[in-house]
């Protein structure tokens, strides 16, 4: 194995402890100067079941899950056998070192816990292991952890071992250790970090696999972050203090951190009986003049539809977290997909607007969440940060630098009571809330308390003192003043794009992406560019209003234009060609569905195969590719 | 200082300043009950002393939501079955705004019967009056989840098979610390009444009675009522939520056999309200969270300060 990269993969059951060891591991290693990315794979139950996360490290930056792995420790499912309660799941225990051998590498590593998992029951494991010039150390984990007194601990178990055969030096992870463990667990967790370390010394040769642990520096402080915290923290620096919430994975993650942190700051979140409540809960907390959002996965965020359009037809701001998981329906809860953005995009009765912002990486996460709430409240309009299951789990290090910015809790055209006082009004008192004529549509708000600001917000038409009015006239200026906001909206964004551009300036070939697949995409642009393919990439993160200009020249500039996304009726493909209206024959889609996100070397197939060599068929049956269709209509599945 | 102005101002507050300038032209009926209700809120506002700008009514839709283009004051007119959620989070932003929320049987009891039963059992300090008038008004008269077993309507032409809801029991039973119900046919009790509930520090739900000569002809005009508290046929404690339980079923149960009993069925009064029980485990400010985005001086937190570390 003489990768200038380790993967390591750590599977076992769920509820084996399997994410903290896994994120202490990828920290040790971005203390230790290497860029780390973590990827996990779990399944939507507590107990049994087979999970595993990644760990990428490498001296260079990473972006992405890799191309397979490397290196497996397999634990063996300790759930799943639980003959107290008399449940057996047949022989689960041996899953997460059978199920995982079909991604390891040549020459990769296995280390197993031969406590629990007998390589007799995998079918052609030594013909399977000589063939792929494995390196097999089993290992009873499970026994050394016993004699310490607690069988969880066979995952430090496990990283000691670990660190033996790959050099990565002991006290890295002691050190995290040390500070990531409450006192009467730290010690017998060292003891046995060691003994599992020296006893691979001892017993195997160590030197026999090839293994260069890559070593790297970095030229600044790293935080080791998923793009759930980076949303959070990207509200919070916006002065949001106000969450409500219900549970759905994955959006848990963000209103779990928000919860957390939100007492120390003053702030309230609040868990409420449905999805409709929580939106509902945002929009009077942000009408009584706090700042607020919510937020949830499909499921829920369907649910929120109505109080979604009641928030912009009485231009509440509202911040909105959509974090999809792939459906329908139920779909499978803990699986990446992007296929919610039309849900996003199109939900809520009549001709109402809103703004949708799509982060690629865990810096765009906070950017964007920050964005969203600068728009929702200059403007008075629901912001929309969309994202998902891939983008809100995944750990990676980012520079520390990055969050260390101002606080903005500023609320735009938010009156204070002496600027009311100059604000028109009926001659009852009544201030006039939903002004006509008024510069990018937005009409000063006052906030309930105010002296002399009362006004009546509606989900009904209204006029300017905001009573219902079903005029004519009326309704047209209002909807038109109302509509104009995302012309202005649009200007705002160009001058401070949140677009991201990567790969040759020039090119022949284009790939159009958005979201979570950025950082995987951008690793296979440089494969192909490697390789002598000239293509670029555009990540598009504003989704509403569309940057129509930006992606159109993008189109124009080169010959043929993939476009990536995880879903199967291509909903971002025929996003672009309804916002530009042509173009419709130079686009071509790669897309995959199956619950796991793109490796690079999918899309660098997928290109090649498709784009290059214009064979019009799929590399391998887990992606889908969908030729160039028509202009007409909206649908771009192209059948 | 405040930024709201309007807040805890110590001064006479005349009735009429409720009344809009420009009074809208009236939606509802003539002889309906819900001018019934705005007539006894403006008279019990006053009495309280709070003023049209510190006061936020918060709406469902339907018939009684059209309470806001009557009553002058800060409103929020939101979707069908929605107006506690809005409201209850407008008080945990501003404690210091009165908040009102109200809406029809349909909107309270049926369309928002989650958050009905949810805001009870939180014991927001609120005040919830539903126009309950036994059937769907603005939609043209269609069963309501308080219509009587057997009411014909055009969706129910066989009359309908359900047995209504209990409103009073089922406030009671969800965890509301103020119950009681009146009708408009009895402005006098009805404003008592509300002045008592927007007195009541928690969650105070009055079940009113708003006839419908539109939609529900043969349904009662609401009189010949007697009041609970007062009549000496009732010997009767408030505070003994046994007492209560057994006397809402009994007025539940009568309202179908066509007497009218109103009142104030419960009330608890040293239950403290959400607000501050989310004070008491330092999960909310002791200061309105809406004045601090008026405060100048206020150092708002940055997330590298406060969480960073551990990512470190
Ligand atoms: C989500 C939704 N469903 C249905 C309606 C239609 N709708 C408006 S008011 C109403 C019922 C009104 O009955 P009630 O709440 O008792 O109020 P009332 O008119 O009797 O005062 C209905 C069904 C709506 N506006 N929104
Ligand atoms: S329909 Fe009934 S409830 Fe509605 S306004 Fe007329 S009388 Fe009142
Ligand atoms: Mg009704």
């Amino acid at each position: 194995m003489a990768d200038n990269e380790l993967i390591w993969r750590i599977a076992g059951g769920s509820g084996d402890g399997i994410a903290s060891t896994s994120q202490n591991f990828a920290k040790a290693l971005m203390r230790a100067g290497l860029h780390v990315f973590t990827h996990r794979h779990y399944p939507s139950r507590i107990r049994g079941g087979h999970t595993y996360v990644e760990v990428r490290a490498s001296a260079d930056p990473v972006k992405s899950r890799g191309d397979g792995y490397n290196f497996l420790l397999a634990l063996g499912d300790s759930f799943a056998r639980n003959p107290q309660d008399e449940a057996y799941y047949g022989n689960e225990e041996i899953k997460p070192l059978s199920e995982n051998l079909d991604e390891l590498r040549e020459g990769g590593v296995i280390i197993y816990d031969e406590g629990l998992v007998d390589t007799d029951d995998i079918p052609d494991f030594d013909e399977r292991v000589e063939e792929n010039d494995w390196h097999v150390y089993p290992l009873d984990l499970r026994g050394l952890a016993r004699e310490q007194g607690r069988e969880v601990m066979r995952n430090t178990a496990g990283v000691g071992a670990t660190c033996a055969i790959t050099g990565i030096k002991l006290e890295w992870i002691e050190e995290l250790m040390r500070d990531a463990m409450p006192e009467k667990i730290l010690e017998p967790n060292l003891e046995i970090l060691e003994t599992a370390y020296d006893s691979v010394q001892e017993e195997y040769d160590t030197d026999a696999p090839d293994i260069d642990l890559p070593e790297g520096e970095h030229d600044e402080d790293q935080l080791l972050m998923s793009g759930s915290d980076a949303i959070a923290y990207g509200a919070i620096d916006e002065g949001c203090r106000f969450i409500a919430g219900y549970p759905m994975t994955p959006w848990t993650e963000v209103f779990t951190i928000m919860s957390k942190n939100l007492p120390e700051l003053g702030g309230i979140s609040e868990q409420v009986e449905d999805e409709i409540a929580a939106a509902a809960l945002a929009i009077g907390a942000s009408h009584a003049g706090a700042k607020a959002m919510s937020g949830s996965s499909g499921g829920g965020f369907a649910l929120m539809g109505e109080p979604l359009g009641l928030a912009e037809m009485t231009e509440t701001p509202l911040v909105l977290i959509e974090a999809m998981r792939a459906g329908p329906s139920t779909g499978m809860p803990t699986k990446p997909e992007q296929a919610d953005l039309e849900h996003v995009l199109y939900t809520s009765q009549g001709d109402s607007q809103r703004v949708v912002f799509a982060p690629g990486t865990v810096q765009e996460a906070y950017d964007h969440a920050r964005k969203a709430f600068e728009v929702a409240y200059d403007y008075q309009i629901p912001t929309i940060v969309l994202y998902d299951q891939k983008l809100s789990g995944e750990l990676t290090n980012v520079p520390e630098s990055h969050f260390d910015r101002d606080p903005n809790p500023g609320m735009g055209k938010t009156l204070t009571e002496a600027e009311l006082e100059d604000q028109p009004h009926t001659d009852d008192g009544q201030f006039h809330r939903f002004q006509h004529d008024v510069e990018d549509g937005v009409t000063p708000r006052s906030v309930p308390g105010q002296k002399g600001g009362r006004y009546l917000a509606t989900g009904n038409e209204h006029n300017p003192a905001g009573h219902i009015a079903e005029a004519p006239d009326n309704r047209i200026a209002q909807m038109d003043r109302r509509s104009q906001k995302l012309a202005a909206i649009r200007e705002n964004l160009d001058s401070d794009s949140l677009l991201s551009e990567h790969g040759p300036d020039e090119a022949d070939y284009g790939i159009l992406t958005f979201g979570s697949q950025q950082g995987t995409v951008e690793e296979a642009v440089d494969r192909l560019n490697d390789g002598g393919t000239s293509v670029k990439l555009l990540t598009v993160g504003e989704l509403m209003p569309y940057p129509r200009e930006q992606v159109a020249e993008f189109i124009e500039s080169v010959d043929e234009v993939l476009v990536v996304e995880m879903n199967a009726s291509a909903q971002f493909r025929g996003l672009t060609q309804k916002e530009l209206g042509q173009y419709g024959e130079k686009l071509s889609s790669l897309l995959k569905y199956n619950g796991n996100p793109f490796e690079p070397r999918e899309i660098v197939e997928g290109f090649e195969t498709n784009i290059v060599a214009g064979e019009g068929d799929s590399p391998d049956h887990q992606t889908k590719f969908v030729p160039p269709a028509e202009d007409a209509g909206a649908s771009a599945a192209g059948d | 200082m405040s930024a709201f102005s309007a807040i805890g101002e110590e001064r006479e507050i005349d009735r009429e300043e409720y009344t809009p300038a420009i009074e809208p032209q009236p939606t509802w009926c003539p002889g309906c009950g819900d001018f019934g209700v705005l007539k006894s809120l403006k008279q019990a506002l006053p009495e309280v002393g709070r003023s049209p700008d510190e006061t936020l009514l918060v709406t469902g839709i339907g018939c009684s939501g059209k309470l806001n283009s009557y009553l002058d004051s800060y409103g929020f007119h939101t979707i069908h079955g929605r107006s506690l959620p809005v409201a209850r989070a407008a008080k945990l932003a501003n404690p210091d705004l009165e908040v009102i929320a109200a809406g029809g049987d349909g909107d309270g009891y049926g369309i928002g019967g989650n958050h009905f039963m949810h805001t009870a059992r939180e014991n927001h300090d609120m005040t919830y009056i539903v126009f309950n008038n036994e059937i769907f008004g603005l939609t043209k008269g269609q069963t309501s989840p308080t219509s009587p077993k057997g009411h014909k309507s055009k969706t129910q032409p066989h009359g309908s098979a359900k047995t209504p809801i209990r409103p009073l029991s089922l406030s009671l039973t969800s965890g509301a610390s103020f119950v009681a119900r009146t009708a408009a046919v009895n402005p006098n009790q009805a404003r008592d009444i509300l002045a008592q509930a927007m007195e009541h520090d928690g969650f105070a739900h009055i079940d009113f009675l708003t006839q419908c000569p539109t939609w529900n002809k043969d349904a009662r005009q609401y009189v010949p009522y007697t009041d609970i508290n007062e009549s000496d046929d009732y010997d009767f404690d408030p505070t003994d939520r046994a007492e209560a339980q057994r006397l809402m079923r009994e007025t539940e149960d009568k309202l179908y056999e066509g007497e009218v009993l109103t009142g104030v069925y419960y009330r608890e009064d040293d239950r403290p309200s959400y607000g501050q029980e989310k004070r008491d485990i330092g999960e909310m400010p002791d200061e309105a969270l809406a004045e601090r985005y008026f405060d100048d001086d206020y150092e708002w937190e940055r997330s590298y300060d406060m969480f960073i570390d551990k990512h470190k």
